[in-house]
């Protein structure tokens, strides 16, 4: 493999039902200053069916190029198909970096992908620069978060890799940018796609989920009270990415909350990458359960509680008052 | 039915604990277990066969001491076992871990190949899907439960997605990877531990398996680990008395610092 | 005497580990809080066929070796002592007086059922008026026709109100003594079989221990066990193994104790440091550590010998009384360590203080096992 031949930094932009995913955008934004730092590229590979209108759009996030494949065969996420349409592209215009979101579809499609290649992919990255030498390092978490490692692959191409949703930040949005689309043709192989057929897709308001699967854990304790003020707190969960509402002890014991979301030593013990503490005074009993918890926002109205010994971020304050100010705040930052 | 379940055998990550001094990764002491989401694909082929009946082999790639999952598998109700071990094996990424399974499985018959989405040590969720590509298998990921007639030339399995969950119709052979919250896997038989020692234990070399060698191990291995490091000690932490307005601002620059939003 | 244990009691060990922590500890508040006999978690033991460990496999059980029985009383005890002595009792006292004295016709009929845990057993020695002194039994059964008669009343009777089969003591003839009581199968349902009053108790409250009530109970002759008037030896040989099991309940709480006091120690802050860096916590641990590993020797040494046929009566005495000894001490000193937050349900240690406190007194008291060591000192001449 002569990897002098592969250029520019591809972004596989995923979408569902023809609504192009943030996490395609916020690779985009990434790639787009990996490209800088190389002199080089940007390209988005755009795989659909009706969805050539909106190839566009994506130059404003930062493509320079965008290879549109708009096929009926590609009218829902399916392994072969899009492995097919993205193996075709990869071949033909050989990419120095192809990058995809770590989603369902991403970490579906990215290993059929390097397998097909026989190139390396490197999952779920937290970090992505570019070395001295113009490879890319890719850093990921390994050991259930307890170790960073950075990954090169520097003899095939292209370099691919996974990135979670929400790791990377979008580009500020410039309608100004423009840019080139071109139409790739496949000649899909049918034998092959007929083997897998989705027979139907169901949406479900997935409701609570186990609090210690959650990334960011919203808990009250006996400073938020009663149901009402926890309701509070479910709508700023409700705002954030992959977030639960929680409790200590008291507040089960209350029957405000259901001991499944309950944390600390006779409940559940929690890891998340945020966990805010709002009127929880931090028995030892309840900072057993989460004092591993990766960044910890800490609000009690009194300044002596045992949670600021734990916390990262204190705030001595009324919970009550300040949940519905974030809550709002976020909202507001969101929609930007 | 003739079903092949890889498992890996794992550090249990959620016992791992960083040095508070050297912040070096605390190794010592941290029990080897079988993957979480392999021992959910384990028990999702010993549920078609309790239906069904089914012959299920489980298949390690791993140092000698991974005999233990294997044996574990037993006790659960597998039927063959088989632990690939080599030096020619070691160093290798998920593409050539991803070879080596598939130079074994070449030489086994099956209808269906299942696996656990991810491991715990790697969380890369990548061998599965690498291994259908190999064998020219049809692939489903993220599955939470399968629906089988006796006799079909397919299966009917549910997918989980960000959204909910897809139905897809697939055909066999194919591979599978499973979820560990797609069911609650069984426990150990006692009567199954009883036997597990007495039970044949296949040890396969690189010279057994059908695959080319320069695709093994360090060798065969893309990518490259270029430096590892833990993430060290959190520093202490701040306690600001502020307006509740003030508050907010700080507590979204830090989300933002943070990248939660 | 090698405890070494081998790789299948390794595997079993994480097999029982893991269904303790996941299935029995989760639970063991509330039964106690509640009262409440765990029939989900038996049902689950019954699917594992942790109901049949040392039973052979031609009698429906896992053909496992006793020390693998004991080894799941103890990591069962050591989360819930109730649920730690539901094992025993149904094992110990129902399911191998069965397999040892039992005939063929008796051990086809009831064994592959009990160690599937489609039935669960239990054992009636004790009356109002015979406990230490079980000779004095008051029970009594006459022949009528093609069956016995039994009337009478035990008590203290553990899994009482959900066994199905259960071995009772009744006297056949009384002129004999204690060579004129004989044992008895008994299934539940039996007409004039009742169960009385269930005890409340101060620990293992989840077990369902309850009174026996026998009027005009008629039992078939063929549910005889063993030779008319061998009852009391077999009630005597059952505690023998019995004993192994409370001894093992006792080390799993003691151990349980231990579990508890190191982790709260290590988080609990008092003057700036955690509590398990003073010296006093230390040593005090040490001593106990190395008592719960002397009592553990004493459990698997026992349970050993019983497993290869060797004479193990007084080996049974000594882990019984040293380890429910120990977990009286152990326990005790863990709610001390935990100070007030020990003498709350918040946290497990009063439970286990109360739990231990039974493994004193049943399956023979520590009294009586004084007595079975110093008979072996001091025989008859």
């Amino acid at each position: 493999m002569d990897i002098t031949q592969y250029k520019d930094v591809y972004v596989y932009i995923e979408q569902r039902g023809s609504r192009v995913q943030s996490v395609a955008l916020e690779l985009l934004g990434k790639a787009r200053e990996l490209a800088d730092t190389l002199g080089e590229k940007v390209v988005a590979v755009f795989p659909g069916y009706h969805i050539s209108d909106q190839a566009t759009n994506l130059f404003s996030w930062g493509a320079d190029k965008v290879l549109c494949i708009d096929a009926p065969e590609l009218e829902n996420y399916l392994t072969e198909p899009y492995a097919q349409a993205v193996f075709k592209v990869i071949t033909t215009y050989k990419p120095s970096v192809f990058l995809i979101g770590a989603t369902t579809i991403g970490r579906d499609l990215g290993p059929r992908l390097s397998a097909r290649l026989e190139t390396g992919l490197t999952a779920d990255c937290t970090k992505l620069d570019i070395s001295e030498d113009k490879q890319l390092l890719m850093t990921r978490p390994a050991f259930g978060g307890n170790l960073m490692a950075t990954i090169m692959c520097t003899q095939r191409r292209p370099q691919m890799s996974t990135v979670r949703p929400g790791v990377m930040k979008k580009m500020i949005k410039d309608q100004t940018r423009k840019g080139e689309v071109e139409f790739v043709d496949i000649q899909f192989d049918n034998k092959k796609i007929e083997r897998v057929c989705l027979v139907e897709t169901h949406k479900i308001d997935k409701g609570l989920k186990d609090i210690s699967e959650a990334r960011i854990l919203v808990s009250g304790g006996r400073g938020i009270g009663n149901k009402e003020n926890f309701e509070k707190l479910q709508s700023l969960a409700a705002v954030l990415n992959n977030a639960e509402v929680s409790s200590s002890r008291a507040m089960v014991d209350a029957g405000v909350m259901t001991h499944d979301r309950q944390v600390g030593q006779t409940g559940k013990t929690v890891r998340p990458d945020v966990y805010f503490a709002l009127g929880i005074s931090g028995a030892i009993q309840h900072l057993a359960g989460m004092e591993e918890s990766e960044f910890i926002i800490a609000v009690n109205k009194d300044k002596y509680a045992p949670i600021f010994q734990v916390a990262d971020l204190g705030i001595v304050g009324d919970a009550n008052k300040i949940v519905p100010l974030l809550t709002e705040r976020l909202e507001n930052e969101l929609k930007k | 039915m003739k079903i092949i379940v890889c498992i890996k055998q794992v550090p249990d990550t959620t016992e791992i604990k960083i040095d508070p001094v050297t912040g070096t990764l605390i190794r010592e002491g941290v029990p080897s277990i079988m993957n979480p989401d392999d021992k959910g694909g384990l028990e999702l082929a010993l549920r078609l066969k309790d239906e069904f009946g089914a012959h299920i082999t489980v298949i390690t790639m791993g140092p000698p001491q991974a005999e233990a999952i294997l044996r574990e598998a037993y006790a659960m109700g597998a039927d063959r076992a088989i632990l690939l071990t080599d030096r020619k094996f070691a160093g290798a990424d998920t593409l050539a871990t991803s070879h080596a399974l598939s130079g074994a499985l070449r030489t086994l018959e099956y209808d269906l190949i299942i696996a656990g989405r991810q491991a715990i040590d790697g969380d890369t969720a990548q061998v599965g899907p690498q291994i259908a590509e190999h064998l020219d298998l049809p692939q489903v990921s993220y599955v939470e439960e399968v629906q089988y007639k006796a006799g079909d030339p397919f299966l009917r399995v549910r997918k989980q997605t960000e959204e909910g969950y897809q139905i897809l119709r697939v055909a066999l052979p194919c591979m599978l990877t499973v979820l560990a919250s797609a069911n609650k896997a069984r426990y150990m038989r006692v009567r199954g531990i009883v036997e597990a020692y007495g039970r044949e234990m296949e040890i396969w070399s690189a010279d057994k398996i059908d695959v080319d060698e320069s695709k093994l191990g360090l060798k065969g291995s893309p990518t490259w680990v270029n430096k590892a490091f833990t993430r060290g000690v959190k520093p202490a932490g701040t306690v600001h008395e502020l307006t509740s307005e003030e508050a907010v601002d700080l507590i979204v620059g830090k989300l933002k610092e943070k990248f939660i939003i | 005497m090698d405890f070494g244990l081998n790789k299948t009691e390794e595997l079993f060990r994480q097999m029982i580990c893991e269904f303790a922590t996941r299935e029995v500890k989760p639970l063991a508040a509330e039964i106690d809080e509640e009262e409440r006999f765990p029939e989900e978690t038996v049902k689950k033991m019954a699917e594992t066929g942790l109901m049949g460990i040392s039973v052979p496999v031609a009698y429906g059980g896992a053909g496992g070796s006793h020390l693998m029985y004991i080894m799941a009383v103890e990591e069962l005890s050591r989360v819930c002592g109730t649920t730690g002595v539901i094992l025993s009792a149904h094992t110990s006292l129902c399911v191998e007086p069965i397999l040892q004295f039992g005939n063929e016709t008796q051990k086809m009929k009831y064994l592959p059922k009990l160690a599937s845990g489609e039935w669960l057993g239990a054992f009636g020695l004790t009356e109002p008026n015979a406990g230490t002194d079980a000779a004095g039994q008051q029970t009594y059964a006459v022949e009528n026709g093609d069956s016995w008669l039994l009337n009478g009343t035990k008590i203290f009777i553990t899994n009482a109100n959900y066994s199905d089969v259960f071995i009772i003591m009744a006297m056949t003839d009384k002129s004999q003594g204690t060579r004129g009581i004989s044992a008895f199968i008994v299934e539940a349902g039996t007409p004039g079989f009742s169960i009385g009053k269930k005890e409340k108790k101060m620990g293992i409250r989840g077990s369902a221990t309850a009174e026996l009530i026998f009027e005009n109970c008629r039992i078939p002759k063929e549910n005889l066990l063993g030779k008319l008037g061998a009852g009391f030896k077999i009630a005597m040989i059952t505690l023998d193994g019995g004993r192994i099991g409370i001894a093992s309940q006792a080390l799993g709480i003691a151990q349980g104790a231990m579990d508890e006091t190191i982790r709260y120690t290590q988080e609990r802050k008092q003057f700036g440091k955690p509590i398990s860096a003073f010296q006093n916590t230390q040593f005090q641990m040490a001593g106990l550590e190395t008592k719960v590993q002397a009592a553990r020797l004493l459990v698997y040494s026992a349970s050993v010998k019983k497993g290869l046929g060797l004479p193990y009566a007084k080996d049974a005495a000594m882990a019984k009384l040293f380890a429910s000894e120990t977990a009286m001490e152990v326990t005790t000193k863990a709610v001390q360590f935990h100070g007030g937050y020990g003498y709350t349900r918040e946290y497990p240690v009063e439970r286990m203080m109360r739990d231990a406190k039974i493994t004193e007194i049943y399956e023979g008291t520590s009294e009586v096992q004084k007595m079975v060591i110093a008979a072996s000192l001091f025989p008859k001449k």
